[in-house]
């Protein structure tokens, strides 16, 4: 289990104070004025060598995705996006930053923007996070007052403004580019790639989009030093990450664990264990609604890690654990995430605004067991011919957990249809 | 995206920021650089629904499409497309319920029938008197904390059929409970307390988060 002293949001649970004062005797914003001294490319090396990776759901590493922009300023200012748009189903981690630690959040965003070469950052909070984004605001306002953000920054020499920008409810908006649509001021509609963001951004300049979580940990990162974070975890999956665990286990909670911790110690350690005991576990979504679903026998000895659960056909995604036990509806559970990502779908590409519906209806079908065993064949071809035919990757998250229910659970869905069909023809026979 | 009303009612005939909330619109505008006021749409919507009983009415995307320069067509078309702008009036009490798996495990079911039972009405309805009206929501992005019921701008969470009922009865006598946890635990912790940070959690033992607003 992660030591306490190696945990890097220590007010996760907002026990002690969120303001700056208090932010500061945790450790926030010491060294930051020297690290920016040390420059660009030296804050891009220490975030390559920590090996830190994306960690809002794609686990690319961050500190290459950095280097991507320009390194030069040309005649176009240059951004740096964070998305606290979470919206994935399950996830709930950077609204705890958001509202218990945001000064790491502020102090990463500086230090981020520097290494990139921008002078501005806009932070995209979802709509819904109404109160969690009245006090970010009053903690970037508290940043301001002190002088670590606006002109010459916490000393560095650096002029850095930081814009917080409310959404409006669309969980497309979490897509990088639609979610650059989004603060243009226009409907979340993702764009075509390329060209990428770091070419071509926000407002037509070069941009980097990531996620809280990655940019808040950064800070930490350079006071430990790269090797203390890259000695975490497992072999290219390293760190500490912040677990969502959700659905039937006795105490749902949010935790900093360390990367790579096996799913059964995460569950008993923090979560209460499996609701009726680990042996009463049928099924875990483990990274946000988009992963497929993995059945309880996969689940002994599984490491939580980015290339895991990759090998497992599933993935790590944004660590949010949805747990359920075997009174669970499986089929149902599927078909609801089914729904919402019919409810999402911004309609933009055709086999993802129609094949959502489509295999919605189909998965209510299939939840009452109306249906042919030969059409858990041809949802399954739908699947195919949504994933990897749309602009953004809306579609593949529509199309994974009905791919994931039919790879473990096909004789669940096969006895649903033919217990209904022997029903029917019993009652033609009366 | 979002469902229309089937209910009628009236559109007013002109729409104008109040003298503070244009300063407020102002400040939300000089956010983005120049040329690139189109950005605050958003937040002009969400304001001019703050202004008007919680709804946006037609009167008032011409007034914003105004203030920012473009036709109102590019104020409709963001404002019919995210869920959080209503473009009918809602009740007093916004209900929005959260539906999705991870609300479900953990009884939203119960949520919702206790908000039907309880109210007389259904998805999309507003109450006779106007004090309630309830949405289905998708994940609402506190989901260790499920399920949700989301009222106006608060969470309310760890909700149970028993909760929903004292909630609602709270709500029609004019009280506003405080958010969060419905059980009493410390936000996003495990329930009986964290088993991390425990240091902390000693020291500082029956400490809420209370230097700010409701979160």
């Amino acid at each position: 289990m992660l030591k306490d002293e190696d945990r890097i949001f220590t007010n996760l649970y907002g026990i002690e104070s969120w303001q700056l004062a208090a932010a500061r005797k945790r450790g926030d914003w010491d060294q930051t004025k020297d690290f920016i001294a040390k420059g660009r490319d030296w804050i891009i090396d220490q975030v390559k060598e920590s090996g830190l990776r994306g960690r809002g759901g794609a686990g690319f590493p961050t500190g290459l995705k950095w280097s991507f922009m320009p390194k030069e300023i040309g005649a176009r200012p240059h951004y740096l996006v964070i998305n606290a748009d979470e919206s994935e189903p399950g996830t709930c981690k950077d609204r705890d930053i958001m509202r218990h630690d945001p000064q790491k959040l502020i102090e990463g965003a500086l230090i981020a923007s520097f290494a990139m070469g921008a002078h501005a950052a806009y932070i995209y909070i979802r709509g819904e996070f109404y109160n969690e984004a009245m006090r970010l605001q009053a903690a970037i306002d508290e940043a301001y007052d002190a002088g670590l953000l606006g002109k010459n920054a916490c000393g560095s020499g650096w002029d850095f403004d930081l814009y917080l920008h409310r959404g409006a409810g669309a969980y497309i908006c979490g897509e990088e580019t639609a979610l650059i649509e989004s603060l243009e001021g226009k409907k979340g509609m993702p764009r075509l790639k390329p060209p990428f963001p770091a070419a071509v951004g926000l407002y037509g300049c070069p941009s980097t989009v990531n996620n809280v979580e990655s940019i808040a940990v950064v800070p930490t990162i350079l006071r430990r030093g790269a090797p203390w974070f890259a000695g975490l975890g497992r072999p290219k999956n390293v760190g500490t990450k912040l677990f969502c665990i959700s659905g039937h286990v006795n105490k749902p909670c949010n935790v900093e664990e360390e990367m790579g911790i096996p799913l059964r110690e995460l569950l008993e350690k923090h979560a209460g264990g499996v609701r009726g005991g680990w042996d009463n576990l049928l099924a875990v979504i483990p990274g946000g609604s988009s992963v497929p679903v993995l059945p309880a026998e996969q689940c002994d000895d599984l490491y939580m890690d980015f290339d895991t659960l990759r090998e497992k056909r599933s993935g790590l995604g944004t660590a949010a654990v949805i747990v359920m036990d075997k009174s669970t509806d499986i089929v149902k559970a599927i078909a609801r995430l089914s729904y919402f990502y019919k409810h999402e779908s911004c309609g933009q590409c055709t086999p993802c605004r129609e094949g959502t519906g489509w295999m919605w209806r189909v998965m209510e079908r299939m939840v009452r067991g109306e249906a042919d065993i030969g059409e858990i064949d041809i949802l399954e071809d739908v699947t195919r011919q949504v994933e990897g035919h749309t602009i953004c990757a809306l579609g593949d998250a529509a199309a994974w957990p009905i791919q994931g229910l039919i790879r473990h659970f096909r004789p669940e869905m096969e006895r649903r249809i033919k217990t209904r069909r022997g029903s029917v023809t019993a009652k033609a026979a009366e | 995206m979002s469902g229309a009303s089937v209910q009628k009612f009236e559109q007013p005939a002109s729409f104008a920021f109040t003298p503070e909330n244009k300063a407020k619109a102002d400040k939300f505008i000089a956010k983005y650089p120049e040329g690139r006021q189109l950005s605050a749409v958003l937040p002009l919507l969400d304001l001019a629904q703050r202004q008007h009983d919680n709804w946006v009415p037609q009167a008032a995307m011409e007034h914003i499409a105004e203030i920012l320069g473009v036709a109102p067509m590019r104020v409709m078309e963001v404002a019919t497309f995210y869920t959080m702008f209503h473009l009918a009036p809602v009740g007093k009490h916004h209900l929005q319920l959260c539906t999705t798996t991870p609300c479900w495990l953990r009884g939203s079911d119960d949520v919702v029938s206790a908000c039907r039972k309880k109210l007389g009405i259904d998805f999309g309805q507003v109450t006779a008197d106007g004090q309630f009206s309830m949405v289905e929501v998708e994940c609402l992005g506190a989901c260790v904390n499920a399920p949700i019921l989301q009222v106006n701008d608060d969470f309310y969470e760890d909700m149970d059929g028993d909760s929903t009922v004292t909630l609602l009865d709270q709500l029609a006598r004019g009280e506003v409970p405080p958010a969060g946890s419905m059980i009493g635990r410390q936000t996003s912790a495990p329930d009986g307390g964290p088993t991390t940070l425990v240091k902390k959690a000693a020291t500082k033992a029956g400490a809420s988060d209370s230097d700010g607003a409701k979160v």
